[in-house]
């Protein structure tokens, strides 16, 4: 802790004598540290303010307390083995970052057209489930961070049913390592499609619910209206994507620009706000809600019986699962199948998963639509079973860029809600 | 007219099955053995195979292909680019046109003006850069780090790479922070992990590692880390250090 004429420095500091302190010297401005251990911080970051007053007149953000050198490792394991990886990043949206990194390497391998149209439905469902629990939790967190509990409760229930259902199709609440490269790790089970079904009846009502709670709550709007405002120059200039810039006023959304896994077959609306301010991306994250459902049931409409792996034996992963008695394993037929029917299917196996697949020299980019913006990865391979280099374009890396041109000259109160609203998740942040 | 004969016999020399062959041998070599080890010996009968690189592929106009509709729009993207160049088109040094991308691969001196173009000239308009990775290449002498940037252009929905190289013994690449300020966070990223100095850049401080840290973690020279496991009196080495396929 420093005092000088100028200001005082209270980061890592005891209050009391902050307080002692400031009393004693002329200085009008305060430096202090929000987090990086901090409630409502989503996560471990960190935020540098400096305050004169209630007014906040810079904000300057510090990242890096989560960084796991998850691209590090990567390099180190084969390519199907990084889905494990990449499903960890963006804990919120595991099955975003899932399809980005399994895009980019079937790109590599040039399998893009070869992916089957079951394997491509199902990813887009399980996208737009996951988008649509983001965003429960994005509106959850920040209300209970304006002191809206019942806000917070509500989101995490209604994020609970998608979860149940995450759970019966790849086994884990989080962290799936559901999409794989060439397809997913196996077929819906039985019940998913009627759980699903279950939840199309339920949500809109939950939905609804939420949006009476909100949409119209004089505290709420009093809280998010023209509060952060960032407009559209500022979002090209800083590279913000997703809800923020739709919420600005910019109908761009790359399942409409560049589709991937079949986006180009589903009707849908992107919806678009202009006002630019917290509560515009509370509009626009409440509609992307309903279109996700109706993605959702037109996914249920499209499934058609077929593989959900691509048919070549020399990348696609046997993704017959059944459980047995000691959990999810290769499924007894395909045992049977390798050990005593087909001495090349036993190969393929083994080459498989001791040595993995070699993937052609080069480099590809693939992006997608994540529920935080746009969500790249870059991928490159130098021919061999193991990437060369993976990088990650995380939205929420580069929207925090922006809480200095949304912060700086409002209330310390409003950066609370102008972290909120960019929904930054430090998993993926920091990688 | 001599000389045109002439030519031609070198261009057909050129393509000898012998004169390819000592291309191809004088090409660094990638990787020896089926499987890359380097703990224990190669049982697979192929210990003495040399696998090599192969020299930088350049595409040949047209870049566009017909029949992929990715590529649709890169010999526009191409002739505006070299138009808006003007002079200084020799600041591309190369074009790579693969898996329905395109990749410009620009000197790096270049590399602020060419930025500048690519945000202001209205039939470009890559109004979004979605950030700047590194890469590092210890084999390709002096070319061993690159810096790789990603452009995308709303206005005509469109995507181009751009990519620029450095050598490990003076790592700098100009900083675009000025042109585009998403860049800000994305350059602090790659000198984090890559140690590439981005002249211009306001503040290029550590972003992810803590600010003490020694060394640059992306970088191939730097280990992985790791200690062996012990479990039921077998050891299991650190990933970095296991035998396994390359």
């Amino acid at each position: 802790m420093t005092v000088t004429e100028d200001y005082i420095d209270a980061s890592g500091g005891d209050w009391d004598e902050v307080i002692e302190k400031a009393q004693a010297t002329s200085a009008e401005r305060l430096v202090v540290n929000m987090g990086p251990q901090h409630p409502s911080t989503h996560g471990v970051l960190r935020l540098v303010l400096t305050l004169d007053g209630e007014t906040c007149t810079e904000a300057r953000v510090g990242i890096g307390y989560l960084h796991t050198g998850i691209e590090k490792n990567m390099e180190f394991r084969t390519w199907t083995q990084g889905t494990t990886f990449v499903t960890r990043m963006d804990y919120l949206t595991p099955l975003f970052n899932e399809a980005a990194y399994c895009l980019a390497v079937e790109k590599l391998l040039g399998i893009t057209d070869r992916i089957p149209e079951r394997a491509d439905v199902i990813r887009v469902m399980m996208m737009e489930l996951n988008r649509m629990a983001s965003h429960f939790v994005a509106m959850a967190t920040f209300g209970m961070e304006l002191g809206a509990t019942t806000i917070m409760t509500n989101g995490f229930r209604e994020r609970e049913m998608i979860l149940d259902i995450f759970e019966l199709v790849t086994g884990l609440r989080m962290n799936h390592a559901y999409i794989r490269p060439g397809g997913v790790a196996q077929d819906l089970p039985p019940g998913a499609v009627g759980k699903i079904q279950e939840l199309l009846k339920e949500m809109p009502e939950r939905i609804k619910i939420m949006r009476k709670l909100l949409d119209e709550n004089p505290i709420y709007l009093a809280r998010t209206r023209d509060i952060a405002h960032l407009n559209l120059p500022g979002c090209m200039a800083l590279g913000v994507t997703g809800p923020l810039l739709r919420a600005s006023g910019l109908a761009w959304d790359l399942r409409k620009a560049k589709p991937y896994c079949g986006y180009e077959n589903y009707e849908f609306d992107v919806p678009v706000s202009d006002g630019g301010d917290v509560y515009a991306r509370y509009r626009v994250r409440m509609a992307e809600l309903e279109e996700s459902l109706k993605i959702v049931e037109q996914c249920l409409d499209k499934l058609r019986p077929g593989p959900v792996m691509i048919e070549d034996a020399k990348i696609g992963w046997p993704a017959k699962l059944a459980l047995g008695p000691d959990g999810m394993g290769n499924s007894p037929d395909h045992i049977a199948h390798i050990m005593s029917s087909s001495m090349e299917a036993l190969i393929h196996h083994f080459k498989l998963v001791t040595e993995g697949f070699r993937v052609p020299a080069g480099q590809a980019y693939a992006a997608v639509e994540s529920a935080k913006g746009e969500l790249g990865c870059y991928a490159v391979s130098d021919g061999g079973t193991r990437p060369h280099r993976v990088h990650f374009r995380d939205p929420s890396f580069t929207h925090l860029q922006a809480v200095a041109a949304m912060c700086e000259g409002g209330t310390v109160a409003d950066v609370i809600a102008a972290v909120a609203s960019i929904d930054p998740v430090m998993g993926g942040v920091d990688r | 007219m001599s000389t045109d004969n002439e030519r031609e016999r070198n261009e057909e020399a050129a393509r000898l099955p012998d004169q390819l062959g000592r291309e191809r041998l004088a090409a660094p070599v990638r990787r020896t053995g089926m499987f890359g080890t380097s703990t224990t010996g190669d049982t697979s009968g192929f210990g003495r195979l040399r696998v090599r690189g192969s020299a930088p592929v350049s595409a040949e106009r047209p870049y566009t292909d017909p029949d992929d509709p990715r590529t649709a729009d890169f010999d526009r993207v191409a002739d505006d680019l070299e138009a808006a160049l003007g002079e200084n088109a020799g600041a591309v040094e190369r074009v790579e046109v693969a898996r329905g991308e395109i990749t410009f691969h620009v000197r790096r001196e270049s590399l602020p003006r060419l930025a500048r173009l690519l945000r202001d000239e209205p039939s470009l308009r890559y109004e979004l850069c979605l950030g700047v990775t590194g890469v590092h290449f210890p084999e390709d002498t002096d070319r061993e780090l690159h810096a790789v940037y990603h452009f995308r252009s709303i206005t005509h929905n469109s995507e181009i790479r751009v990519s620029t190289t450095c050598p490990d013994s003076d790592p700098h690449i100009p900083s675009i922070v000025s042109v585009y300020p998403t860049n800000d966070w994305h350059e602090r990223e790659a000198w984090d992990f890559f140690g590439i100095v981005f002249d211009g850049h306001p503040a290029l401080t550590r972003i992810q590692m803590p600010d003490d840290w020694q060394g640059h973690p992306q970088r191939k020279d730097y280990p992985l880390g790791g200690i062996p496991v012990e479990y039921r009196g077998a050891t299991v080495p650190p990933p970095d250090e296991r035998r396994a396929y390359k």
